[in-house]
């Protein structure tokens, strides 16, 4: 599978990371070459073999639904860029 | 008298409860000893009050006669790990200022126990990468010097590893997802175990891929990562996928008694072109473990080749995954916006500037080997070539072989910069012997083993059983005892 730099770009979009178009057949090959390191994995047999879900056989835990905490408005808030009246402020999301 | 900050875990804790010695001397022998390393780029946020503090309450503790294994002994922390109050910003420009609320369990374990906290240790940018060059910190430089070259400790626990060799401080947690504990401990001359995944919890490790990450000890000797990881490790609710089992006293059942262990040497760890000293080494790690009583066996992993390729699907997208919540929103960096810019602009900003180019690389791996279209063609299918890796080593265990004999790294510690113009695929290579425990989820040692011609250190890796760390730390600590390794780096900063 070969990247071009107009993959490159759709995949920097769904990243959400900003990379410019000068930077972008750079970007592909670099995918490229990893992408050639991985094909490889296209000569295993795996006909018949679940995929791992967890590398540690384990069922999750589970507790009794009930609140066991929050009330931690501050702490939540203490590292933000922007915190204003409780809230994580934010540029326009919506048109 | 001896430098104090030059004893490990195992001696310091046995002076402490002798009382010839006190938690405050051996936390300012250290703290003196990180003055004068600025060079190395070990430490890169320092403590010292807090060291302090601690070191007052642990001798208290002492002579109280309330001191567990750990209490009094400064130890340094990789900046993965989430400590409360003081900087950890995972390597990367993306966390800068970020000062958790809380306290990662692990660390959390330690300083329960009255460990003292010197600082914080350098690594790899979110722990992506094996030679401690990604960092926003700048690079670690390894204590180990044998030209005028400057060497890397390896990664991604380059900081943890270095510190340790130059005896900055008796031990340094580390973190392993494919081989970040296992080949700095290899490039440094010491030791580093990574534990069973489940054993050491995740809550507040600052996560990479969720499905490999594991914290661990890196030490001086194999008995110091014994008594160390024991403090780390045991069930933790906060982690969904932490074992609920018991934690041995893992230093008491370390016997290094091997007669009559089988120990295999898997036939597909020996690579093309692999240096005849790593295969030396590796055969005379063998015979001293013949010596010793245990049965050598051939084995076959016929799926080691694949390791690598699968780890760098699976990991890559565990980590575009984990690192999507860095968006300037709520912690860390928040990129400055241009009129009109909105919220889409700020995630791409953000993210662009706070993230290193190989995080950018990774993290856009991961979305690509994720995306529609695409998600089962390498997602699902090194999924399933995890499953078959896995596989092989169950079918080795069922067979009788208690413990497997690799190399732990291809080379010794290669220069600084050296790698930067090769494709990034040269530098994966590097993970090739300890991905594979990572993959399978089992615990691994790396033991200083020799040097090389060139007088730097290399490391011989053993694999255990799931669970059986005592068991694994025995087999390493008859290995230990058989090469006798002393070195230690020559003072040149």
């Amino acid at each position: 599978m070969s990247i071009d730099p107009s993959t490159a770009a759709r995949v920097a979009k769904l990243a959400r990371i900003k990379v410019e178009d000068d930077a972008l057949p750079a970007l592909a090959a670099e995918f490229n070459t990893i992408l050639g390191f991985i094909e490889q994995l296209n000569e295993v047999d795996v006909e018949g073999v679940e995929p791992m879900t967890s590398v540690t056989p384990q069922r999750l835990k589970r507790r009794a639904d009930v609140v066991t905490d929050g009330s931690q408005q501050k702490a939540v808030l203490k590292n933000s860029p922007d915190a204003r009246e409780g809230f994580f402020a934010v540029p326009k999301v919506m048109e | 008298m001896t430098d104090l900050n030059t004893l490990g875990l195992a001696e310091a804790r046995d002076a402490l409860r002798a009382g010839s010695t006190t938690s405050k001397e051996l936390t300012e022998a250290c703290l003196k000893a990180i003055e004068g390393a600025g060079a190395l780029n070990a430490f890169v946020h320092h403590t010292p009050e807090i060291a302090t503090n601690q070191a007052a309450a642990a001798d208290a503790r002492i002579k109280a006669g309330d001191a567990p294994a750990m209490c009094g002994l400064p130890i340094g922390i990789k900046d993965l790990f989430c400590t409360k109050g003081v900087p950890s910003q995972a390597g990367s420009r993306i966390l800068e200022g970020f000062l958790p609320e809380y306290e990662s369990t692990v660390s959390g374990n330690l300083l329960d126990s009255g460990a003292v906290m010197l600082g914080k240790l350098n690594m790899d940018e979110f722990a992506m990468g094996s030679s401690n060059e990604t960092s926003v910190y700048g690079n670690v430089i390894n204590p180990w010097k044998v030209d005028d070259r400057d060497l890397t400790p390896g990664g991604s626990s380059g900081g943890s590893a270095a510190a340790v060799a130059a005896d900055l401080c008796l031990a340094a947690t580390g973190t392993d997802t494919g081989g970040s504990i296992r080949q700095p401990a290899a490039f440094t001359g010491t030791v580093g175990i990574k534990p069973t995944y489940g054993r050491c919890s995740r809550w507040g490790v600052v996560a990479f891929a969720s499905s490999l990450d594991q914290a661990g000890p890196m030490t001086k000797s194999v008995r110091d990562a014994a008594i160390m990881l024991e403090t780390m490790c045991g069930y933790d609710p906060k982690d969904s996928t932490s074992a609920d089992l018991a934690v041995p006293n893992f230093e008491a059942v370390m016997t290094g008694d091997i007669r009559g262990k089988k120990i295999g040497l898997p036939k597909e760890y020996r690579m093309d072109g692999m240096p005849e000293e790593i295969e030396k080494l590796w055969a005379n790690g063998a015979d001293m473990l013949r010596d010793a009583g245990a049965e050598i066996v051939d084995i076959s992993l016929p799926h080691t080749k694949y390791a690598l390729p699968a780890y760098y699907v699976i990991a890559p997208a565990e980590a575009s995954s984990n690192l999507a919540r860095y968006d300037g929103v709520r912690y860390g960096h928040r990129a400055e916006l241009d009129e009109g810019d909105g919220i889409t602009e700020m995630y791409e900003k953000t993210r662009a500037e706070g993230f290193g180019p190989e995080v950018q690389r990774r993290v856009m791996i991961g979305t690509y080997v994720l995306s529609a279209g695409f998600y089962d063609a390498y997602y699902n299918r090194a999924r399933r070539v995890r499953t078959l890796i896995k596989k092989d080593f169950e079918d080795v265990f069922a067979a009788g072989v208690d413990a497997i004999l690799t190399p732990a790294t291809p080379t010794s510690a290669f220069g600084l910069g050296e790698m930067t113009d090769v494709d990034p695929v040269q530098m994966y290579l590097n993970d090739v012997f300890t991905v594979t425990v990572n993959m399978a989820g089992l615990p691994g040692i790396s033991v200083p083993a020799g040097l090389d011609s060139k007088g730097l250190p290399m490391g011989l890796q053993l694999i255990g059983r799931p669970w059986e760390e005592g068991d694994l730390l025995s087999s390493a600590y008859a290995l230990e005892k058989a090469v006798g390794f002393v070195a230690k780096p020559t003072k040149w900063w």
